[in-house]
């Protein structure tokens, strides 16, 4: 097995892809984003749902696509939930960074999601493993509603 | 299947050729399965590029000097070489392109922004490449003529019943593909032209999976435009061709205008050059232009038969060993198919499992290989596809079997 191939495929990326979590409906969620990196076929359905403080209470996605895509939807799931804006929003930075900044440490902040360093290295799935949090960073910026992201438009957070 | 003497071709004295099938990619020896992308170039058409460069390099149609002589003697051959392998009936049947895109483009914009109208109907497949669909959209957009849709069945093979339904008397133009780029269906040209042509309806062949891989004659075919490119057949990029029936394109205005495509310019106006120069506005791909009429040769002394024949067992031999996979489904009709297969594996995403192959040195191409409304139809986000040449082997092949059975245990 090449070392690139077991870097970008972390046990950890082929689990979360294998058995996703958050996986499926939100039937109250507050705000719903459709996400499509077109020129993979991936989709992402992210709903979130808005606790009394504003926080991320409850997120959940459904969807089809390469194993990068949907690992990072589970793991971004997993590691917003419960979090304020602002931290989710430092988070989404942060793995931006992981994945396009040869020279970035892995913030502790990201933990688990650490495993999508190698990334980095396949400049091509950039938008694979950025797709669910380009969702979630539209889910913050409408707070209510229905909408739709695709990867073709520009990354804003950087 | 190389060195087979049955065609007497040493199809491995031929991978000699092509330097670059020395490469290494991540290490390993290089399996190059995108020729439908675009294919890999002979030293015989890199030498004729240096050696123009070397020894004729000046602009076409203007110079009075020595080497514009030459570069403009060589351009000109080099249309009729392309008229004779396409077996046009004269070398004004050919107009220089950047390739295949811009070859429909140029059909759409200067044939179908004079002759189509409101209520006209464009036919086309829904197996078209995005290149010989977005061009009739735009089209449509701006003329108010519809598009029109031959169904494709679930083995790939276009719903051939439909037709005579389909092709009725408002319908102006059937463009297809010959050879799908994602199914690797051959479709039944001559039989599509002779229908069309019986309501009087024009043909363009969307020929960029087949011109550089059998033989074609677009008299015996029966078409009025074919389009296809350079980079697919051995020729470098930026450069391939439209052949239209010599009546079509006199009647046809101009589309680009420029330098080159005209007889004299007053401020006002200006009076244009017969077909096909009136359709090359500008310094043209003189380069591309000899590099592809070499890629003609070099094709020829191989024979397009044989190369028919060995490009087709190929991609019988990896649709049969594909099928042995677990959990594969294998695109397209299995009686016969052109140099490629397309297929889907429930153990890995196209993406991951090109990503996957690539660092085992196999170049396949993932995803929807411009082909969204036909992936649409079969449900497919994507597929993968490995295509041939002339170049691969059936051990290459072998090869694919065995990166494609790591893959299933890596992502299982």
């Amino acid at each position: 097995m090449s070392p690139e191939l077991e870097e970008l495929y972390q046990e950890v990326i082929l689990d979360h892809s294998r058995r996703p979590r958050n996986f499926g409906d939100l039937p109250d969620a507050a705000v719903r984003v459709h996400g499509d990196n077109p020129a993979c076929g991936d989709e992402i359905h992210l709903g979130v749902k808005f606790g009394p403080d504003g926080s991320l209470q409850d997120v959940k996605f459904t969807g089809h696509g390469c194993a990068i895509s949907q690992a990072s939807a589970s793991l971004m799931t997993m590691k917003v939930k419960g979090k304020s804006r602002a931290a989710a929003m430092e988070m989404l930075r942060a793995f931006h960074d992981l994945v396009t900044d040869e020279t970035a440490e892995a913030s502790k902040m990201l933990g688990d999601l650490g495993a999508m360093q190698g990334v980095r290295k396949f400049p091509q799935r950039v938008k694979c493993a950025m797709l669910a949090w380009r969702a979630v960073e539209q889910a913050l910026q409408q707070s209510t509603g229905e909408s739709t992201i695709s990867t073709e438009t520009e990354f804003a957070a950087s | 299947m190389h060195q087979k003497a049955s065609d007497g071709i040493d199809w491995k004295a031929i991978r000699e050729d092509f330097p670059i099938l020395r490469e290494q990619a991540h290490g390993h020896p290089l399996i190059y399965f995108d020729s439908a992308a675009t294919s890999q170039k002979p030293r015989a058409v890199l030498d004729v590029l240096r050696n123009y460069y070397e020894h004729e390099n000046a602009n076409v149609h203007r110079g009075l000097h020595e080497l514009s002589s030459r570069a403009t003697e060589a351009y000109e051959k080099s249309r009729q070489r392309v008229a004779s392998y396409l077996g046009a009936a004269s070398a004004d049947e050919i107009v220089f392109t950047r390739g295949t895109t811009e070859s429909i483009n140029l059909v759409a914009q200067a044939w179908g922004g004079k002759f189509l109208c409101d209520g006209d109907v464009v036919l086309l497949t829904e197996m078209e490449h995005h290149s010989n669909l977005v061009p009739w959209q735009l089209l449509a957009e701006r003329t108010g003529a519809q598009l029109r849709f031959v169904p494709v069945c679930d083995d790939g093979t276009l719903a051939l019943d439909r037709l005579s339904s389909l092709l009725t008397p408002e319908v102006k133009l059937f463009a297809f593909t010959h050879v799908s780029n994602s199914l690797g269906t051959i479709n039944p040209v001559r039989k599509l032209c002779e229908n069309a042509r019986a309501g009087g309806t024009l043909t363009l062949v969307d020929a960029a999976q087949s011109a550089g891989h059998m033989p074609i004659n677009v008299r015996e075919l029966g078409c009025d435009f074919l389009a296809f490119s350079g980079h697919k057949m051995c020729g470098p990029t930026g450069i391939g061709a439209l052949y239209g029936r010599a009546e079509i394109l006199d009647s046809m205005p101009p589309w680009h205008g420029g330098g080159e495509m005209i007889v004299s310019v007053t401020l006002e106006k200006s009076a244009f050059k017969k077909a096909p120069h009136r359709f090359e506005a500008g310094t043209p791909n003189i380069a591309g232009a000899i590099g592809l009429a070499a890629a003609t040769d070099y094709i020829e002394r191989i024979g397009r038969s044989a190369i028919f024949e060995h490009d087709a067992q190929l991609a019988r031999y990896a649709a049969e060993r594909l099928a042995e996979l677990p959990g594969m489904r294998v695109l397209g009709p299995t009686a016969e198919r052109g140099a490629l297969v397309g297929f889907v594996m429930e153990a890995a995403h196209p993406h991951d499992l090109t990503t996957f192959a690539d660092q085992y040195g196999l170049a396949m191409r993932g995803g929807h290989h411009c082909n969204q409304p036909l992936m649409r139809r079969f449900g497919l986000p994507g597929t993968t596809r490995a295509s041939f040449y002339f170049y691969n082997t059936k051990e290459e092949i072998d090869r694919m079997i065995e990166i494609l059975r790591d893959a299933i245990r890596f992502f299982s």
